[in-house]
């Protein structure tokens, strides 16, 4: 999974709009594969089972829940602190912050669930924690250059003509802002909502489970089904923080 | 007019110790309704001075006292509010209309809304921008001179006594910073702030100016006096080198095509017979005569040469006019616009481009014989 770290205010509009088609084109071909798998494979009584529409209805929404508030939990933190350490006299804290997380993105998802496992024991919350520890980055990352892009004049000016650090901080450099931190926000939610999969690990629930279950019995149409579940519902949320992106851009820009 | 609106007193700036201070122990006084400008070569701390002022930089010493009031005690985003503030960045707010970015300050002084838009509507009109066209675009939609007119319009939004202006032409395009000049001294004139301008430009200097401050390192005062004065009696080396070569030729931005006496050539008029093009020429001492729209537009200079040339009728022969003079353009730009000429003079016009005479070489002559 790619992280997108470029501030995307260069965009052409033709790359906005593909940037609003292309995941719901790869989600709706990823649906027919599904419904694909489905329709022409033994379906038997242990797949049957295994994909039983209540159990995937709890595994979705545990899901969901897990990528949303483990994204809810960076944004709550990242936002702040990109903003804090932007503000002058940080300087030292902010590089080191940005190393540091750095090297908590080098280790995998997997490795984190398991150090936070041995540290929190098992269920959603430490998933949860562990997703969040992953996906800070990007959040904190695009938050401070979202802020650092916006152009020193503006700021002189603003400042000149008596706005407060407050009034600078809200009216223009969070607005001016918004486009870049949106972008990190959606690569955490992308993140997020992917390696939640991953909860059945440690007993968190969620579609792992499914896709943990085909593995166990061998029955490879409800691994694929399970995992283009995964990376349907990944998209969805790619295609939603577009749509956020494009309605909360400032006019103008 | 001695009436001190800005004292600066014994202000330093220094930036830590073992480093020159940007501006050492500087005492400076402007005048109300006067335009000051602070001239220097880079790094003279012109701009540090400039940002002194409304404490964009706060002062090591020193005291600052603007009306009466020492503002080094008060606080500086209510002391912002009050003065103006133009930079060469310009600095809009891109995500903000430009009605929205004229308004920053009077939304933040609580203006009612009625009140904010009719100022807006007014200070578009005065930086010469259409109000129904320019309010509710985006700073993006402009060119770089529209975008520092809505600057300037932004810094006269609350109507500050004080105007602080940081090399504001600074990054224009020759043509455009000219017409800006000349718009903004006629804008000066209507609103008489008192404005503090800075500028590595020593043309521009002069040209702005009712009082010039040269600066040399550490916001010292070379010499500070009139245009007129500092090219007449420059201070010292210093000075005479930061004027450069030319001094006479650069009083030239000092004086206005209003100041010579403008000169009539024989005027044609469409329909145009050929006899009596042809007479009214030879009645003239003049070579050339000039052919006018019926808005009394300039359109052609027309000699004998054009009216015998009898295979097109007389109003496609003989040059067209390209550029006019305004009665408030420089003795400079008279001079340039005559050379380029092909009459060897310069129609000048009114601002709707109506027809009021001709500049030439020797009424600009005369003007500067009486100088001297």
């Amino acid at each position: 999974m790619s992280i997108a770290t470029t501030p995307s205010t260069q965009r052409t509009p033709l790359a906005e709009r593909l940037d609003l088609i292309v995941s719901p084109i790869f989600a709706i071909g990823l649906a027919i594969l599904g419904w694909a798998v489905w329709f022409y494979s033994d379906v038997d009584e242990t797949t049957l089972s295994i994909l039983r529409p209540e159990k995937i209805q709890t595994q979705l929404v545990e899901t969901i829940l897990l990528g949303l508030a483990s994204s809810v939990l960076v944004i709550v933190i990242a936002v702040p602190v990109g903003i804090l350490v932007t503000r002058k006299g940080f300087p030292r804290l902010k590089s080191f912050l940005v190393n540091t997380l750095g090297v908590g993105q080098s280790l995998p998802v997997y490795g984190l669930i398991v150090i936070y496992f041995s540290w929190l024991g098992a269920g959603a919350f430490t998933v949860l924690i562990a997703l969040a520890t992953y996906s800070l980055l990007p959040v904190l990352r695009n938050t401070i250059v979202g802020l650092e892009q916006v152009d020193e004049s503006v700021i002189d000016a603003a400042r000149g003509m008596g706005l407060t650090s407050r009034q600078i901080l809200t009216r223009i450099e969070l607005p001016l802002a918004v486009v870049v931190i949106l972008a990190g926000i959606r690569t955490a939610i992308v993140i997020n909502v992917g390696f939640a999969a991953l909860a059945f690990l440690i007993g968190g629930g969620g579609l792992g489970v499914t896709i943990n279950s085909g593995l166990v019995n061998n029955r490879d149409s409800a691994i694929l089904i399970g995992a283009v579940m995964v990376a349907v519902l990944a998209l969805v949320f790619d295609f939603l923080s577009a749509l956020a992106q494009k309605y909360m851009k400032p006019k103008g820009l | 007019m001695n009436d001190v609106l800005i004292r600066l007193e014994n202000i330093t700036k220094s930036y830590g110790a073992g480093m020159e201070p940007a501006v050492n122990n500087l005492d400076l006084e402007v005048q109300r309704g006067e335009v000051l400008v602070l001239v220097g070569p880079s790094g003279c701390g012109k701009s540090t001075t400039l940002r002194l002022i409304n404490r964009l930089i706060e002062p090591t010493s020193g005291k600052i006292v603007i009306d009466g009031e020492d503002v080094t005690t008060v606080n500086p985003s209510q002391l912002r509010r009050k003065i103006g503030y133009v930079i060469q960045q310009v600095g809009l707010f891109p995500h903000r209309t430009i009605a929205e970015n004229i308004s920053t300050v009077p939304v933040l002084l609580g203006w009612d809304k009625k009140k904010i838009a009719a100022r807006v509507d007014e200070l578009l009109e005065l930086v010469s921008m259409d109000p129904d066209t320019y309010r509710d675009r985006y700073p993006k939609e402009l060119s770089g001179g529209q975008a520092q007119r809505v600057g300037v319009a932004r810094a006269l939004a609350a109507d500050p006594d004080v105007l602080l202006m940081d090399e504001p032409f600074g990054a224009i395009d020759p043509i455009t910073r000219d017409r800006l000049q000349n718009e903004f001294l006629r804008l000066q004139q209507d609103v008489k702030k008192t404005i503090v301008f800075v500028t590595h430009d020593i043309d521009e200097a002069i040209k702005m100016g009712n009082r010039i401050a040269i600066l040399r390192e550490g916001s010292q005062i070379a010499q500070l006096d009139t245009p007129e004065a500092i090219l007449a009696h420059p201070a010292d080396e210093f000075v005479e080198s930061f004027l450069g070569s030319g001094a006479i030729l650069k009083g030239l931005t000092l004086k206005k095509v209003s100041d010579t006496e403008l000169h009539q050539v024989p005027i044609l008029r469409q329909p145009v017979m050929r006899e009596d093009a042809l007479k009214a020429l030879q009645d003239s001492p003049d070579q050339v005569g000039l052919l006018l729209d019926s808005n009394d537009k300039p359109l052609r200079w027309i000699d004998e040469k054009a009216i015998n040339r009898t295979s097109q009728p007389i109003e496609r022969s003989g040059r067209p006019v390209t550029v006019d003079l305004q009665p408030e353009d420089t003795l400079q730009d008279a001079i340039t616009v005559m050379l380029q000429s092909s009459a060897g003079m310069a129609c000048v016009t009114d601002r709707r481009g109506k027809y009021l005479g001709c500049t030439t070489i020797e009424s600009l002559a005369k003007l500067i014989m009486s100088d001297n």
